[in-house]
């Protein structure tokens, strides 16, 4: 340092330029404020619009579907064109029975893969089953029902409610497997350490003490996962394939609730199109009542949590 | 009396270690099923797409000629239309989610939060096929009558060739449209948390330097947040690009190449949704293969590209954070 500062200056009025400059400030605060407002509405403006479609979403599906909905349309089955009213009623059985085989698949997989990646967390096959499970979820669902009928329809040489079923329950691992593993992982160690102090195995820790600790996370996250793929129709384009007949083989082709929304929605006829808004609304309160046991599985969890 | 119960023990101790390692075995089994399944999903499928992909080479990226009784396969309208319909897609999307989440989590009073965050998370939960009926019957017809027209002629935007031509509904612009409200949640959703996992101290030191509110978003939220913001847009991206029923309803379903979004045009998934089960020889059927080879190739790098993007956020800013 060469320059020793000046001393200060005894305070004198602004000069010009000082004052242009405090001018030109206030002016810049005054732009700044402005464009800041404005931006912050039209982040509300984003944030309505993103809300938007749901509304009308939800506001049509009631008006169209709740008026053409109707006894019937639980208990009858589909009639053929021209015939006055007919129901899915073998659409909603076929949609359950495809939900439980996709538990049955997916579910005991998940659980056990996501109980490898909650114990062996740091190893190599745990961080590459992480990543590639997320990868998984990602993949395009019509891909996945088109391995299905590679695997499970054209060596049988037909159409099956379980190669629908395996479809969907694949479809359900990883996300199965990643909700077990953040529940696992969320139940203290000294659960663990205690159950194992007291001579425990360790199979018997994980599934006896830990996995019941996490169960009510487990099942939430179980029920998500069945929300996500109750309403999935392109894996069971060329699997499950639909019926217009009652079916629950698991052998032949089987209806489901999403494909003949598919079907009616594409059909050139009203009636039909009626009924496919009544199975949009019905198919929709479906996943709710899952998704709301979901959430209540949850706070169970949490209310007992806080009673121990 | 000791030693046979000492024997006990120990025989009891053997048969411990041995289920421990069968439970051991059977977790890492079920976890090596997920690799395993994505193994045989590529094998089967790239398998079965072979002959077509070895016939037809590069040339089945690029040819458009898809003529199932000619015995000519090209997938470039499909691969355009799918690249097409996801640009729209993101082009609408990115922004208003980007602008809703960066609402709920900086501007927002409390209450409003997590009520507004769940509506649009709901959105995700609307299966396709209701997307795609809703679109059919309420978005074809607004598009038709209101919002064609009105871009084409009011707006004058036929002469940049993207909006031109006649309005009948099912296009490109309407498959686009619908695909734009099913990946929004999921970019929302990404970048939420993303934003809210920038620390307090950021906001606070863009604060103390006199920053506007949107100053201090643009200026230190954003920069900090930008990599997992743009995983979850990828993440959207990788959504758009597989979504099959809502796209098939909408997008009409014409294997052609055309400049306007007015035109109908395909996408890979809605190509394989309409001939997969009508495919009347092996060629066709190889064909297809094919198609959802490719298909299933894109996805897995896209995704690949978000989930890391998202994965070297977290990890930086717990790394931060700690």
């Amino acid at each position: 340092m060469n320059a020793v500062s000046p001393p200060m200056s005894p305070p004198t009025r602004p000069t010009l330029r000082q004052r242009a400059f405090s001018e030109r400030a206030g002016r810049t605060l005054a732009r700044r404020r402005l464009v800041s407002g404005f931006m912050l509405g039209l982040l509300a403006c984003a944030a309505v619009l993103a809300v938007l479609p749901l509304i009308f979403i939800f506001a049509h599906l009631l008006k169209v579907g709740v008026s053409s909905l109707s006894w019937d349309f639980f208990t009858q089955m589909p009639k053929p064109v021209g015939e006055a009213g007919g129901g899915l009623a073998n659409a909603i059985v076929g949609t359950l029975i495809l939900i439980g085989l996709a538990s049955a698949v997916g579910l005991p997989v998940g659980v056990g893969a996501g109980l490898y990646l909650a114990e062996r967390k740091g190893t190599c096959l745990a961080h590459a089953v992480r990543f590639l499970s997320d990868v998984l979820n990602g993949l395009p669902s019509i891909v996945m029902g088109i391995f299905a009928w590679q695997f499970l329809v054209r060596p049988f040489g037909h159409f099956s409610a379980m190669a629908g079923g395996v479809a969907l329950g694949a479809m359900m691992i990883p996300m199965v497997a990643r909700t077990t593993e953040e529940m696992v992982g969320l139940v203290p160690i000294s659960l663990r350490e205690a159950a194992l102090a007291l001579g425990y195995t360790r199979w018997r820790t994980s599934l006896a003490v830990v996995l019941r600790a996490a169960s009510a996370g487990i099942v939430t996250g179980a029920l998500v996962a069945i929300a996500r793929i109750a309403g999935e129709t392109a894996p069971l384009l060329f699997t499950a394939f639909g019926n217009h007949f009652w079916s629950t083989s698991l052998e032949q082709p089987i209806a489901a609730l999403p494909l003949q929304v598919f079907t009616y929605a594409i059909s050139p006829y009203d009636a039909w199109h009626s009924l496919a808004w009544a199975g949009a609304l019905v198919l929709i309160a479906l996943i709710f009542i899952i998704s709301l046991i979901a959430r209540f599985a949850t706070r169970a969890r949490f209310a007992t949590g806080g009673g121990d | 009396m000791f030693a046979g119960e000492g024997a006990g023990t120990t025989l009891r101790m053997r048969g411990d270690a041995i289920s421990d390692r069968v439970y051991s075995g059977a977790i890492t089994f079920f976890a090596l099923c997920i690799p395993l399944l994505l193994l045989a999903i590529a094998w089967e499928i790239g398998v079965a797409g072979w002959p077509a992909l070895h016939k037809f080479g590069f040339g089945f990226l690029t040819s458009s000629e898809w003529d199932p009784v000619k015995g000519e396969f090209g997938a470039a309208p499909a691969i355009y239309g799918t690249v097409i319909s996801s640009i729209i897609a993101l082009v609408l999307a990115a922004p208003l989610a980007i602008g809703a989440s960066l609402f709920l989590s900086e501007i927002a009073p409390r209450w409003l939060r997590s009520p507004m965050g769940f509506l649009i998370d709901l959105l995700a939960a609307i299966p396709s096929v209701v997307y795609g009926l809703w679109g059919i019957f309420v978005l074809l017809p607004v598009l038709r009558d209101p919002v064609m027209p009105f871009l084409r002629d009011t707006l004058h935007l036929e002469r940049t060739g993207l909006f031109s031509g006649p309005a009948y509904g099912p296009s490109m612009l309407a498959a686009g449209t619908i695909l734009a409200i099913m990946v929004l949640p999921y970019i929302a959703s990404v970048s939420r948390e993303v934003l809210l996992a920038v620390p307090r101290s950021q906001r606070e030191a863009a604060l103390a330097l006199g920053a506007t509110r949107w100053e201090v978003m643009w200026g230190a939220v954003l920069p900090y947040s930008r990599s997992g913001i743009a995983g979850g847009v990828i993440l959207g991206l990788g959504r758009a690009l597989g979504e099959t029923m809502a796209v098939t309803m909408l997008i009409g379903n014409r294997p052609e190449i055309a400049a306007s979004l007015f035109a109908p045009g395909y996408t890979m998934a809605s190509l394989l949704a309409n001939e997969f089960s009508e495919a009347s020889s092996d060629a066709h059927l190889s064909a297809l293969m094919a198609v959802a080879f490719v298909l299933f190739a894109i996805t897995l790098v896209v995704n690949a590209i978000a989930r890391w993007l998202v994965w070297h956020v977290s990890r930086n800013t717990s790394g931060r954070v700690a």
